[in-house]
């Protein structure tokens, strides 16, 4: 049922393999930009207190470019 | 209008240049290689009597009727299947031609009832037209002698009556269901004075092949095959030329009225998308537009639980208008949206958005085409630069290697499939690539060279092999690739792994290496290779991953930029093309275009004089996420029923639960209606005028042919809501929107009302560069420019089977029904399709004890419905397959919330479940009795 996992932690995730086969970097940044193309803002905003509240169950990638998404400079859409 | 009769020229059109000069009663005319005499006569303004000649169909000569002189020649040579000559002198008024008709008249007369007055096609009969135009006065024959006058009319088709008494055997239908529609459903059985049609050995057209399209009625000289509906209302005096709201096909139809009655709809010759075919939905399934379950007031309420209260229009708007305000307040400006939907108008949708962006002030619009085709707009931009589709549906008779991949082309988009098997049995080669056997793999005069039975959610691991089979074979088309595309270095590292070879991924996708490699191999090798695909690829947790690499395969063999080539979807609904250029998504404007460019926004912010904003909005599945989160607190849904078509619908039912305005404008009170607070009815597309955009980017004109019969057009009600919102939107007329769109859309600035006239339809993009539209797209470049190759791993899905749902489900749908069936099934379609079926291969229901018939349970991890099994073995052991027709069945409420990881788009395609006998103890011959059968036949 959906709600067990968040859904963007969920869907972070998933974006973050799609793009697996990129170096560690690109591909977090690839990610990021993804989510800053297709995310309404209070997703992001989601997806920022997930990883200020302990980051768990998110794979390398994704957090990477949860980080990037979530800093304040990354807000805009670029 | 009056009644709109395309000319018949008797016989087709031939390719080429008119080199061919003839005379034809002493007008000169010059016609293309091929041409038959009866054409050219035609093209020379001279009409030859015919009667078993049409020019939909290939020349038959059996009447004649059609006997001319030609100069030099000997005898009386038939006009429809005598081809012309350089010089040729043609007299086709002579009295020794004049007196043979007379004969061939005479004979068919004595034959045939002569109940003229009283026959339904009195007035639209060939037959009685030919007896007047040969100037038959008398029949010498009696009916003394063996006719055929007693035989008995068949009426087991819900639409159409089959009358032998008055077949005069000319084989027009017979050659239709053949050459046009491709079923071959009709044979003439016996010879001589005994022949008939028949429809299989002897059998009711319900209970042949028939699939009910009515090309033979259409074709059909006599009143032998009829509507019924002419026979119950008589003959139409007027026509109305519109586009089907069914299928991404949009096939363009004449709505043949009598007074302000539909009385039959027929598929329009000039139609760009099918040139005078249709199947059953368009032809025949339009009653629901006059159904009583119709809403024809708006209603309101306060609690779901309350009854509905009807309510004049202003009360309904502003209703609207004022809760949607209150709820920004309480919960801010991002609070309330709306969904668009891809059974609307490019007008409507347009209005429904510029409604969400500019009055609601936020970006939260989507559309259906989430659910169905975003992967398409995803993968499509991301390689090509374009969100569509390449071709036009012409093209396919150019194609030599078609692989149809996750389609279903004869139920899902029957008349392009009609196109499409044309060219087969003219020996184009066909791979499928598809779980189930489908229709095409095996049918008449058609067998697919490779039939790729791959395992649901494998598709992406398919194209890699098959990519994989491309590069290691140097089967690249490497000037192309050279010249016109980019990234192809890496990816072909990529693809050349041996990870990626058919042996390797064998295992895991079930298609067998050699069959793969060999279906490769053809595609790459042929002179002209085209995809064209559907859901099957879209709805998928790699959705857009599969999309894009279908687009690579077809980059790296050259497959694109001219006719017979390219990368189709085939779009489910009627306009989700169009929905989806109207700027439907949340992080789109028109044309594609992001909300965050900030040039274009102000384009929009200057005309709409309201700042835009440059942040993405919520897409479907967020907006249920946010509603249950509490941050969403207001939907307007266009024409879409979310409760009965989106995937996990308990978690769907939650969110509309949640939510304090749920505003649901549709024709019937549709499963969405129930979490409504407001009710709004729309309007038919009979009642419709603006556009629909097909799956070839074709803009076609859908125009009303009666006034709305809830008393204001949908896009009027969308303005008032905004007005009311205090923000005025007001057009006096549809086509002044479609200004605005060209006004605001690069790839729409050649478009208007007044062209689509002139033109007939347009492919869209239609500007300075293409006053007349683009039929094929990237011809010379791409649109981005350079055609980028990107690299598409393939990843299982994470819906694994296991030992309590052993089972994977696909889910599909048929010809007869549409979507939810909110439509069909308020039709005669019902006949054919009573309730949704699980199919269940052998295998699997013998270890569960199920036989066909039975109703069993079909459950996953989210939920569990009820359906009756039908055993076949379509689908390989281990998968099985049902439609989502009937919301009795519910097949979405097992579904599950994951999607594709670009698009959300959900990943209907591939459920974990279990299916189980629902009446294990011999209750099986209880006839059980099922509850919420769908409503009955109109
Ligand atoms: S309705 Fe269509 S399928 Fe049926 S017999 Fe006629 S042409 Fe063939
Ligand atoms: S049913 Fe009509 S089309 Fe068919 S053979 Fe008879 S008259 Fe001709
Ligand atoms: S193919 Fe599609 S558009 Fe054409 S008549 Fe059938 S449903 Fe309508
Ligand atoms: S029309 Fe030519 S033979 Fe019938």
């Amino acid at each position: 049922m959906a709600g067990t996992v968040p859904a963007e932690r969920r869907m972070v995730n998933e974006i973050a393999v799609a793009f697996q086969h990129l170096p560690e970097t690109e591909a977090a940044e690839a990610v990021a930009r993804h989510i800053r193309s297709f995310w309404d803002p209070r997703m992001r905003a989601r997806l920022a207190e997930f990883v200020a509240s302990g980051a768990e169950g998110f794979n390398p990638v994704a957090l990477a470019a949860a980080r990037i998404v979530t800093r304040p400079d990354g807000a805009a859409v670029g | 209008m009056s009644l709109l009769k395309e000319p018949d020229f008797g016989t087709p059109e031939r390719p080429g240049e008119a080199t061919v000069s003839v005379d034809v009663d002493g007008l000169s005319v010059a016609v293309p290689e091929g041409t038959s005499v009866m054409r050219a006569a035609a093209l020379a303004g001279v009409d030859i009597p015919k009667l078993c000649a049409t020019d939909s169909l290939e020349a038959f000569g059996s009447c004649r009727l059609c006997v001319v002189e030609i100069d030099g020649r000997r005898g009386t040579p038939a006009s429809c299947t005598t081809p012309v000559a350089d010089g040729m002198r043609v007299r086709t008024q002579t009295p020794k031609v004049a007196k043979l008709r007379q004969g061939v008249m005479e004979l068919y007369l004595s034959d045939h009832p002569l109940d003229c007055l009283t026959c339904p096609a009195n007035g639209d009969c060939e037959l009685q037209d030919m007896a007047g135009v040969v100037g038959l006065r008398q029949v010498r024959y009696g009916y003394e002698g063996e006719n055929h006058l007693d035989a008995e009319t068949d009426r087991s088709n819900p639409y159409f009556d089959f009358d032998p008494s008055k077949c005069i055997v000319c084989s027009r239908c017979v050659r239709a269901c053949g050459e046009v529609q491709g079923t071959f459903a009709l044979t003439i059985e016996g010879r001589g004075f005994d022949s008939k049609v028949s429809p299989g050995a002897g059998e009711l057209f319900m209970d042949s092949e028939c699939v009910s399209c009515g090309a033979c009625v259409q074709a059909c000289p006599t009143s032998t095959l009829q509507e019924r509906s002419v026979v119950e209302l008589g003959m139409p005096t007027r026509s109305v030329v519109t586009t089907c709201a069914y299928c991404g096909v949009g096939c363009s139809f004449k709505a043949e009225m009598r007074g302000d009655e539909l009385v039959r709809m027929v598929p329009y010759k000039d139609g760009g998308a099918n040139e005078g075919h249709s199947c059953v939905k368009g032809r025949f399934a339009f009653g629901y537009a006059s159904h009583p379950d119709r809403i024809l007031k708006p209603m309101v309420r306060d609690r779901i639980t309350d009854p509905w209260r009807e309510v004049g229009w202003d009360e309904a708007i502003s209703t609207v208008a004022t809760r949607m305000r209150g709820l920004q307040e309480r919960y801010g400006p991002g609070s309330i949206g709306a969904i668009s939907s891809s059974r609307c108008t490019n007008e409507e949708v347009f209005v429904v958005q510029k409604m969400v962006r500019a009055a609601f002030g936020n970006n939260n619009i989507d559309t259906c085409a989430r659910v169905c085709h975003s992967p398409t707009g995803y993968g499509l931009k991301q390689t090509f630069g374009e969100s569509a589709g390449t071709q036009d549906f012409r093209s396919v008779a150019q194609a030599d290697v078609i692989m149809v991949i996750g389609a279903n082309p004869t139920d899902g988009h029957p008349v392009f499939a009609s196109r499409m098997k044309r060219r087969l049995r003219e020996g184009a080669r066909l791979v499928v690539i598809d779980p189930r056997r489908i229709d095409l793999v095996r049918s008449p005069h058609i067998e697919a060279a490779h039939h790729l039975q791959l395992r649901p959610s494998t598709n992406v691991a398919v194209v890699n092999a098959m990519a994989h089979v491309v590069v290691t074979e140097g089967l690249v088309d490497r000037e192309f690739v050279d010249a016109r595309c980019e990234g192809f270095e890496e990816w072909e590292e990529f693809v050349a792994r041996p990870e990626n070879s058919p042996e390797a991924t064998e295992s895991v996708t079930g298609v067998p290496a050699g069959e793969l490699r060999a279906a490769a191999r053809l595609y790459a090798e042929a002179p002209n290779g085209a995809i064209y695909y559907g859901l099957g690829v879209t709805e998928h947790s790699q959705g857009s991953t599969m999309v894009m690499g279908m687009a690579n395969l077809a980059m790296a063999c050259g497959n694109l930029g001219r006719d017979g080539v390219g990368v189709n979807p085939l779009r489910g609904q009627n306009n989700v093309q169009g929905s989806c250029d109207m700027g439907s998504f949340p992080h789109e404007l028109t044309g594609y275009r992001h909300v965050s460019d900030d040039a274009v926004r102000t384009v929009f912010e200057e005309l709409w004089g309201r700042t835009l904003l440059s942040e993405p909005g919520l897409r479907i599945p967020n907006m249920f996420d946010a509603a249950i989160d509490g941050t969403f607190r207001g939907l307007f849904v266009h024409g879409e029923d979310i409760a009965q078509s989106d995937p996990n619908l308990q978690h769907v039912t939650a969110a509309l639960e949640s939510m304090e305005l749920v505003v649901v404008q549709d024709l019937f009170l549709n499963e969405t209606a129930k979490f409504a607070h407001v009710f709004l009815p729309g309007a038919s597309f009979l009642e419709k005028d603006g556009t629909f955009t097909n799956a070839e980017r074709r803009v076609n004109r859908v125009r009303s042919v009666m006034r709305p019969k809830a008393g204001k057009h949908e896009w009027e009600i969308v303005c008032d809501i905004a007005t009311a919102m205090g923000y005025p939107m007001s057009y006096d007329h549809p086509g002044q929107i479609m200004d605005e769109i060209a006004q605001v859309t690069p790839t729409f600035r050649g478009i208007s009302f007044e062209t689509l006239d002139k033109h007939g339809s347009i492919q869209w993009p239609c500007n300075e560069d293409a006053p007349e539209g683009t039929p094929t797209m990237h011809v010379d470049s791409f649109v981005r420019g350079k055609g980028r190759f990107v690299v598409t791993n393939y990843l299982p899905t994470n819906e694994r089977t296991t030992s309590r749902f052993p089972l994977v489900l696909t889910t599909g749908r048929i010809l007869s029904q549409y979507n939810v069936g909110a439509q069909t099934r308020r039709t005669g379609n019902v006949a054919w399709h009573p309730e949704d079926l699980l199919e269940l291969h052998p295998h699997d229901a013998e270890v569960r004890g199920v036989q066909d018939g039975d109703e069993v349970t079909l459950a996953s991890r989210v939920g569990k419905t009820t359906l009756r099994a039908q055993i076949s073995d379509r689908m390989p052991p281990g998968v099985v397959y049902t439609t989502f027709h009937h919301p009795v069945t519910g097949a979405n409420v097992v579904t599950t919330e994951n999607s594709d990881w670009a698009t959300n788009c959900p990943e209907y395609k591939v459920t974990a479940v279990q299916v189980g006998l629902a009446h294990p103890l011999g209750a099986r011959d209880a006839d059980p009795v099922r509850e919420g059968r769908p409503v009955g036949v109109e």
